[in-house]
Parts: structure tokens; C-alpha cells; sequence
């Protein structure tokens, strides 16, 4: 049930100087959610912003919904939302006067009163741009980017530096516009955001995509699960791994300490547990590890994402 | 997260339906320059460029007689070098200053991602620049006429030379706008209005200046336009020919190169 993507990149580079920020990249968007992960200087931005055609690509090509978001820019632009990493209004605006004026550059626009109301800006009043609150900021530019009602929203970094409800509200809007048929790109070094808002997730590293799928099956293909527990020291390890499924391991890490790893469901779990219970043995301190878009990162890049 | 869940707890599903599509031009860019003028109008560093410094101006040398201006009532020799200092102001100091921030708070940027062409943007700045030219010469007219003025000649060469005195010092702003950071053309818009307004035969005449200067102050888009709405204005010229030739050239070289070298980021 994959659709005609909404956005399609090949082997797309961009140099500035002679730094490359991005290097081959190849992406395809569906319609629905997709998160661009990757840490700070991984080509994100870059990337994005060839689609929403500032950057022109020195090699590749890039097509948004279609169109080459350069030659055919004028076609394009009227089809998207943008939210920029910052800025983007003028110092001495007012929040609504900023909004109403996006909304009066598209033809059917959404009703300005109520998207102040669903996004808390009501309370911005008659407070110009540069007095907001870094939060105000990022609502508003999250609300001039969907205000036009475009087909497809390109967020960058969408929640960053928000406060934890903050971040709630945006994730539920961004929850509205896919329920309503917005497909959304956003970027974000979060991968809780990437892991709870989206239904694909590409993964960036110096200017690459290194992964590509859903939450589950990144966190699925990559390292797998593991479940540790604690138990006499000297177990043995090989008739443990004769009862468990067949592309499992187990092993014995320092005395007394010992990690299965597999394919981590209930069965699998009572399975060590009744043979345990069978050699006598109490495991003690049983503790399961799903593998999170982190992990997975860790282990495609040997580098934390945070750092 | 399911999509239950979220149908239960939307407010009205289909809201946010896309319907996509730019509003039609004229829209656009009425509302653009609507927007751009009130920006103007709100910001107090910009009123007083435009509108406090050139009224004080015209109001002081007309009332005290610190500069000599010749035969005739100073306020006949002031009032067109006001109208020309004025135009500066606005399409020269004021729209490098706004639109140099404008560029490094990312205004144009996002501006480039709207329906809004770009084209038409600058079409709407050029517009917004016009209205508040409109607004300060009512101004300086009123208080001239106050003040005694008796304007003098052909009311077509005043507007020609108004038009092309806007045409060059918006290419030479927005030139200084999109080429330099904002802090540095914030520094040097209003330092380049400083010396035009002292070198440039606004309220000091040209003729005060020793003479191999005078030759090179008098090629400046200022020193003409003041001349020139001085010739017609006072002396009731028809048609300063020489004065609008170098408004011309100014404005080709200033809006080629600003056209040229404009960075929107």
C-alpha cells in the first residue's frame, strides 16, 4: 500500500567549499510521517532544505511531490508548509498579524482564530516577535507552516527547545495533519520524537542515509534484543541454549551473569524461567533491553547520537 | 498512540485537509506591502530617520540662520533638499536597514518558500517604500507651506526626479541589504545618510565645498537629486536633464548589482 512518494531523492551531494554536507543521499518518502534522525551536522537540514528548494543539488536529483522543487518552484511552493529551524518573522510582528499574513498569501487558508486557540498563541496578545518566548516562537512557526493547508510539511527540528507539553501539543497536531491526509517531514535528533510520531524513519550520518523503515523493524533489524539475569555462577550455558529457539544465544559474561539474546517475546521468557525452575536455579534481577532507535544508531555507527 | 485513540480526542477530524494554492498576485502583494509599511511605521529607529530627523531638519535651518542658502527664504533653498533626504531615508537608509535584518531573521527566507514570488515580493517592498515616500512629502509640503514655501516649476520633473531618486538609492540599499551582515549595514546605511546629508547638498549648498570637491559631491545620486528638485522647485527649471541622467545611471548600476549580488540568506 505504498504510494507514489511524496518526496524522492537520489544520490543527491551538496558541497559547501569544500565541505561535503551531504554525500550520495537517496531517500523516498511515502505519504504519512517521516523522520529525518541523525545527529547535529549529519546533513539534515541540508537535505531538507534542497527539497524545499533553497539549496540547489551539485549532483542527484530531488523531486517533491513530483516537481523539481527548483525549476519548478513556483508550482511547488504554494503545495508546502515550511517551519525553519528558527526565524522567519519579522522582529517587530505580532504573532496573529505574522499568521494572518501567511494565510493571506493562500487561497484557502485555514481559519487563523482557530489554529491560535489549538496552538496556545492566544496568549502572545500585542507582544512582538523578538519578545516571544522561544517556545511562542517555535508554535508560531509551526502554525505558519500549516496555515495554508498544504499537501506536505517540511518541519525542521520541530520541537526543539520546547518543554515536555509543549512537545505533547506538537506531536498532536502533527498526529492531526497525517489523520487528515499532510504528509510531514520533519528532522529531529530525538528519536523518542522520531520513534512516537513516525511511520518511517531515515536515519543520517555525515550526509548519508544509513537505515531506513519503520521504528519496529529498525529496532528489530538491527542489534538484537537481549534479557540478563543474575543466577549461581557456572550454569550450563549449553543446554540453556538447547531449549531456546534456534536463532537465540546465551552466554555467561562474568560469574554469575548471564545474557540471552534473540528474538525477546513472552514465550521465549518462560522459556529460560522453566529451565531455571528445572536446574534448581533462581534468576534473580530479570531485566529485558528492547533496542531503541539509539541502540540501533550505536551500533550502525559505533557514536552516540547525542554527542 | 493508536488512530482510535487520536479520532476520539480530535477536536473536528478533516480540518487540516490539504487545499493547497496561492492567493491570487494583486492579493499577495498588496498584503505584502501592507504588512512592510506597517513594520516601518512601527519601528521608532525608522520613524526617526524618516520622518523626526527630516522634519527637525527642515524646521531648525528654516527658522534659524546657522547656514547660509543663498538669496531668497531658507526655507525656499531647504524644502527640496528636505524632499531629497527624505527619499533617502526611506528607499536608501531605511529599506537596507529593514530588509538587512529581514534577510538575517530569516523574513526573506521563509517569504521564498511562500506562494509569494519573489518578484513580487520586491515589487511589494518597492510599493510600501512609495507610501511612506507619499506620506513624507504631504509632511514636508505641509510644514514648508507653514514655513512660508513657494514652490516653483513642473510638477512631472518633480515626480521624475523623485521616482528615479527612489529607483537609485533602492538598488544602492538593497545592494548594501543582501551583500553585508545586518550589524554591518545598520552601522553603514546610517553612516552613509550622515555624510550624503552633510556632503550632499541637503541643507548645506554644494558651493560651500571647495571646488574640486564640489565636481565629485555633485555626481552623487543625493547632490542630484537635491540639485535637480532645487532647480525645478526654486528656480522653476523645466527639466533637469543632467540631474536625471545621473539618477539614471545610479539606479541602472545600483539595481543591476543589487539584482546581481543579492544573497537572500
Amino acid at each position: 500500500m505504498r504510494s507514489e512518494p511524496v518526496v524522492r531523492i537520489q544520490s543527491l551531494v551538496k558541497r559547501y567549499g569544500t565541505k561535503t554536507a551531504v554525500d550520495g543521499l537517496d531517500l523516498e518518502a511515502s505519504a504519512g510521517i517521516t523522520a529525518v534522525l541523525g545527529p547535529n551536522g549529519a546533513g539534515k537540514t541540508t537535505t531538507i532544505e534542497t527539497c524545499e528548494g533553497y539549496r540547489r543539488p551539485d549532483a542527484g536529483t530531488v523531486r517533491v511531490l513530483g516537481l523539481d522543487p527548483v525549476a519548478q518552484s513556483g508550482e511547488l511552493r504554494p503545495r508546502l508548509g515550511v517551519m525553519l529551524q528558527s526565524g522567519g518573522v519579522y522582529s517587530g510582528a505580532r504573532a496573529d498579524e505574522m499568521l494572518r499574513h501567511v494565510a493571506k498569501l493562500h487561497a484557502h487558508p485555514l481559519d487563523v482564530d482557530a489554529l491560535i486557540e489549538r496552538l496556545g498563541l492566544g496568549s502572545c496578545g500585542r507582544t512582538t516577535y523578538r519578545r516571544l518566548s522561544g517556545g511562542q516562537q517555535q508554535r508560531l512557526a509551526l502554525a505558519m507552516a500549516v496555515v495554508g493547508r498544504p499537501e506536505l510539511v517540511f518541519l525542521d527540528e520541530p520541537t526543539a527547545g520546547l518543554d515536555p507539553q509543549a512537545r505533547r501539543a506538537t506531536w498532536d497536531l502533527v498526529r492531526d495533519l497525517r489523520s487528515d491526509g499532510v504528509s510531514v517531514i520533519l528532522t529531529t535528533h530525538h528519536m523518542d520524537e522520531a520513534e512516537e510520531l513516525s511511520d518511517d524513519v531515515a536515519i543520517i550520518d555525515a550526509g548519508r542515509v544509513i537505515a531506513q523503515g519503520s521504528p519496529e523493524q529498525l529496532c528489530r533489524g538491527g542489534a538484537e534484543n537481549t534479557l540478563r539475569f543474575i543466577g549461581r555462577p557456572g550454569l550450563d550455558v549449553a543446554s540453556l541454549l538447547k531449549a531456546l529457539p534456534a536463532d537465540s544465544a546465551a552466554a555467561e559474561l562474568t560469574s554469575g551473569s548471564y545474557r540471552v539474546s534473540g528474538k525477546i517475546d513472552p514465550q521465549l521468557l518462560a522459556t529460560v524461567t522453566s529451565w531455571c525452575a528445572q536446574h534448581g536455579v533462581m534468576p534473580d534481577r530479570i531485566s529485558v533491553e528492547r533496542h531503541t532507535l539509539e541502540d540501533v544508531f550505536l551500533e550502525l555507527t559505533g557514536r552516540e547520537l547525542r554527542g | 498512540m493508536s488512530t482510535a485513540q487520536q479520532g476520539t480526542t480530535r477536536v473536528s477530524a478533516g480540518t487540516y485537509t490539504p487545499n493547497p494554492g496561492a492567493a491570487p498576485l494583486s492579493r499577495m502583494i498588496a498584503a505584502q506591502a501592507a504588512l512592510e509599511t506597517k513594520m516601518l511605521l512601527r519601528n521608532g529607529e525608522q520613524l526617526l530617520l524618516t520622518v523626526i530627523i527630516p522634519t527637525l531638519l527642515l524646521v531648525l535651518f528654516s527658522a534659524v540662520d546657522i547656514v547660509d542658502t543663498g538669496d531668497g527664504k531658507a526655507v525656499d533653498f531647504l524644502a527640496p533638499g528636505i524632499l531629497a533626504l527624505a527619499v533617502m531615508s526611506t528607499a536608501f537608509t531605511g529599506q537596507a536597514i529593514a530588509t538587512g535584518f529581514e534577510r538575517r531573521y530569516g523574513v526573506l527566507k521563509l517569504l521564498a518558500s511562500s506562494p509569494l514570488p519573489r518578484w513580487a515580493l520586491m515589487t511589494a517592498k518597492t510599493l510600501s517604500v512609495l507610501v511612506t515616500e507619499v506620506l513624507q512629502v504631504i509632511l514636508v509640503t505641509v510644514i514648508a507651506f507653514a514655513l512660508g514655501w513657494s514652490p516653483h516649476g513642473n510638477p512631472l520633473a518633480v515626480l521624475l526626479l523623485l521616482v528615479l531618486g527612489t529607483a537609485a538609492f533602492s538598488g544602492l540599499g538593497l545592494l548594501m541589504a543582501g551583500t553585508l551582515k545586518a550589524e554591518a549595514t545598520l552601522a553603514a546605511a546610517n553612516l552613509v545618510f550622515l555624510l550624503l546629508l552633510v556632503g550632499g547638498g541637503v541643507i548645506v549648498p554644494l558651493d560651500k565645498f571647495p571646488d574640486a570637491a564640489q565636481s565629485v559631491l555633485g555626481l552623487l545620486p543625493i547632490s542630484a537629486l537635491s540639485d535637480g528638485l532645487r532647480d525645478v522647485l526654486q528656480h522653476g527649471a523645466a527639466m533637469p536633464w543632467g540631474d536625471l541622467g545621473i539618477l539614471a545611471v545610479w539606479a541602472v548600476l545600483g539595481l543591476g548589482a543589487a539584482a546581481r549580488f543579492f544573497r537572500w540568506e
